[in-house]
């Protein structure tokens, strides 16, 4: 590591390390430079707490959605009923 | 002149999350509910002339898809050969006479909480549709399917830099679009 370690971030990596956490794959130094940050910023606490909302709102309404093969399989074939439909 | 119009193309597009979200929490199972969505796509494209334009097309799809979980339930009951209808004689809110419209829904045991849960899913999945296809797409995967950030990132050919600005500005839309809605 070099000499000079950074402990103040600026806003736009702390958002980053903040998103990164919501998908717990934020480092134990980050989240530790992000909290410092959070300490004296508003903006970013701001964000930060809407952050965690949606992710803990996404979680609790499980939504489940379609991947994106299942998706175009099913384009597929609708278009295929489509353009049969228009014959 | 109706006041909704009919576009088939755009169906999968816009309606096929909110469709399979419902059907998933009344089958629970993800494979079924898949073919319950394109079986229901498939009859609205036949049945199409008579959409008349009073409701909005998702209401539609959603009242064929309501028949077709319903037939499916019917389907597997008499499989089985036995009767798991559930009846919970209900007051005068529930429409229809019939016995399958009274079919016990999964969701009536667990009231509220549920209940509020789903309809804070047809809310995030609404404001999912309202954001640009790209970052719903990434967004979607990332936090809905867990996948892993190098897995994305090789299936749509961006960096990982890339991939975090995306979600970030999807997490920002999000949030505020939940905001008015929602919290």
């Amino acid at each position: 590591m070099s000499s000079k370690v950074k402990i103040f971030v600026p806003c736009e990596e702390a958002n980053h390390v903040c998103d990164k956490s919501q998908y717990k794959e934020a480092s134990l130094w980050e989240k530790i430079k992000l909290n410092l940050h959070l300490i004296y910023c508003k903006a970013c606490r701001k964000y930060s707490k809407n952050n965690k909302k949606l992710s803990h709102s996404i979680k609790i309404s499980k939504v489940k959605c379609l991947d994106k093969k299942c998706k175009d399989a099913m384009k597929k074939e609708f278009e295929k009923a489509l353009k049969d439909q228009l014959k | 002149m109706p006041e909704h119009e009919i576009n088939p193309s755009k169906w999968i597009d816009l309606y096929s999350d909110y469709l399979f979200n419902y059907t998933i929490t009344r089958v629970n199972d993800r494979d079924l509910a898949q073919d319950l969505v394109q079986d229901t796509f498939l009859a609205a494209l036949k049945s199409m002339k008579n959409f008349k334009g009073e409701a909005s097309e998702r209401t539609w799809l959603i009242s064929i898809l309501k028949r077709k979980i319903i037939d499916h339930y019917r389907k597997i009951n008499s499989n089985k050969g036995k009767a798991e209808v559930r009846i919970t004689y209900s007051d005068d809110e529930s429409e229809g006479d019939w016995l399958e419209e009274r079919i016990a829904d999964p969701f009536d045991k667990t009231a509220e909480d549920t209940m509020q849960n789903s309809e804070l899913g047809d809310a995030i999945l609404n404001c999912l549709s309202k954001l640009p296809e790209k970052q719903a797409e990434v967004f979607r995967m990332k936090t809905m399917e867990g996948q892993e950030t190098e897995v994305i990132c090789n299936e749509l050919n961006i960096t990982a830099s890339n991939l975090w600005v995306i979600i970030h500005r999807a997490r920002t839309a999000m949030a505020d679009c939940l905001k008015e809605n929602w919290f």
